[in-house]
C-alpha cells in the first residue's frame, strides 16, 4: 500500500472509530500478487456522507475531485454479499493520491444519500446510476433517468435484465409529412 | 422573328418559374449540423475539403435548425432523441428535407433485434426523403444522397399535381 492511502486510510479510522472500512485492494491479480496502488474502503450507506464530506475537507485525505461514480451489480458474482455496489472514485490533485469508495446496498428500494453537497459534479453520475441501476440517491436535487426516455420503467444494466431486452417501445406520435 | 424577339437587353435569362425556384433550392441545401454517432465523422470529413459538400451548395452547416433546409439524420437515433428530434424537425421551416444516413436511422441497424434504447428507423419519426445505407457509408454515398435529393427538388412543380387535380374533377 502506498504511503499517502496509508495515511488517509489511518486518518479515516481515527475519525469513524465505529466504522469497519476493511480496506482492500480493489481487483485480484491473476498471478496471486497483492495489487499495492488500489486500494477501496467499505463505507455503510448511513455513514457515507459523514465520510465523504470528511475525505473531501480533511487535511490528510483532501480529496476535491470526484473521478467516477458508477455502479456494479454482484448478482450472481462469487463470494459477494451484496446486491449493488456504488463505486466513488476520489483523487486529490493537491496531495496526489486516489482512493475508491464501495457503499454496498440491497433490493429492495437501494439507496445511498447523494454527495451532490459535497462535489457538485456527482449530480448526472447518479442520474446515470440510478438510470441504468434503479439505485435512488436521497435528497438528489433533480433525481430523473439521463440516458433512457421518461416512460421506461427497466434499470437496464441490472444483471437480471434480460440481454435481448423486454422489448419495450416508446409510444411516441409519428410525424408524416401530411400531419405536420 | 415573333413578338417577343428582339425585345430585351443582353443578360436576361428567360425561364420557367419552378426551373428557377427548384434551382435556387437544390443548390443551398443548407444542412443542419446533427452528427448522432459515428455517422457523424463521415458527415464532417463530407464537409472537410477532401470531398467538399460545398461543390452541391450544401456546406453551410448551420448550428439552428431555424436556418437550415435538410436535417442529415447521421447516427443512432435513441428513443430518448426521437422526440429532440422531431421537436428540431418542427422549427425547420418550409421546405425541409431529411437525409436517413447509415444503418441505425434507416432500420435500427445492430440495434433492430435486441436494442430496447434504439428507434426501428427514423422514418418511425419524422417522414424520410432519402436513405443512404452503410455502417457508416462512405462520404461519396452520402454525396449521392444529396444529388438524389437534388434530383428531387428539381423535379418539384408548384402547379397542383396531376393526381389530385383528377381527384378534385370526380369529385365535383
Amino acid at each position: 500500500m502506498h504511503e499517502a492511502t496509508q495515511q488517509v486510510i489511518s486518518a479515516l479510522s481515527e475519525g469513524f472509530s465505529d466504522v469497519d472500512f476493511s480496506p482492500s485492494p480493489l481487483m485480484d491479480r491473476a498471478d496471486g500478487a497483492v495489487g499495492a496502488e488500489q486500494i477501496y474502503v467499505r463505507v455503510p450507506a448511513d455513514r457515507l456522507l459523514e465520510v465523504m464530506r470528511f475525505l473531501r475537507n480533511s487535511e490528510a485525505c483532501a480529496f476535491e475531485q470526484l473521478c467516477d461514480l458508477t455502479c456494479v451489480d454482484y448478482l450472481n458474482f462469487p463470494k459477494a454479499t451484496d446486491r449493488y455496489g456504488v463505486v466513488y472514485s476520489l483523487l486529490s490533485l493537491s496531495r496526489n493520491h486516489r482512493i475508491w469508495v464501495k457503499c454496498f446496498v440491497n433490493d429492495p428500494s437501494p439507496e445511498v444519500p447523494s454527495v451532490t453537497g459535497v462535489w457538485a459534479g456527482a449530480e448526472w453520475m447518479e442520474r446515470e446510476v440510478w438510470d441504468m441501476f434503479g439505485v435512488r440517491f436521497s435528497d438528489h436535487p433533480d433525481l430523473r433517468r439521463i440516458l433512457t426516455w421518461e416512460a421506461f420503467e427497466a434499470h437496464p444494466l441490472r444483471k437480471d435484465y434480460p440481454l435481448r431486452g423486454r422489448g419495450e417501445r416508446e409510444d411516441y406520435e409519428v410525424l408524416t409529412r401530411e400531419s405536420r | 422573328m415573333s413578338w417577343i424577339d428582339n425585345k430585351f437587353e443582353e443578360g436576361l435569362i428567360v425561364t420557367s418559374l419552378d426551373w428557377a425556384i427548384n434551382w435556387g433550392r437544390q443548390n443551398s441545401i443548407w444542412p443542419m449540423t446533427f452528427g448522432l454517432a459515428c455517422c457523424a465523422i463521415e458527415m464532417m470529413a463530407v464537409g472537410a475539403s477532401r470531398f467538399d459538400i460545398d461543390r452541391f451548395g450544401a456546406g453551410a452547416f448551420r448550428a439552428s435548425p431555424r436556418q437550415s433546409d435538410l436535417m442529415i439524420v447521421a447516427g443512432t437515433v435513441t428513443y430518448k432523441m426521437a422526440s429532440r428530434l422531431k421537436r428540431l424537425y418542427n422549427q425547420m421551416p418550409d421546405p425541409k428535407y431529411v437525409i436517413a444516413m447509415g444503418a441505425c436511422t434507416i432500420g435500427g441497424g445492430p440495434y433492430f433485434k435486441h436494442g430496447y434504447h434504439v428507434v426501428k428507423g427514423v422514418d418511425l419519426v419524422v417522414p424520410v426523403d432519402v436513405y443512404v445505407p452503410g455502417c457508416p457509408p462512405r462520404p461519396e454515398a452520402l454525396i449521392e444522397g444529396l444529388m438524389r435529393l437534388q434530383d428531387k427538388i428539381r423535379h418539384q412543380t408548384r402547379a397542383k399535381d396531376p393526381i389530385s387535380r383528377v381527384k378534385e374533377e370526380v369529385l365535383n
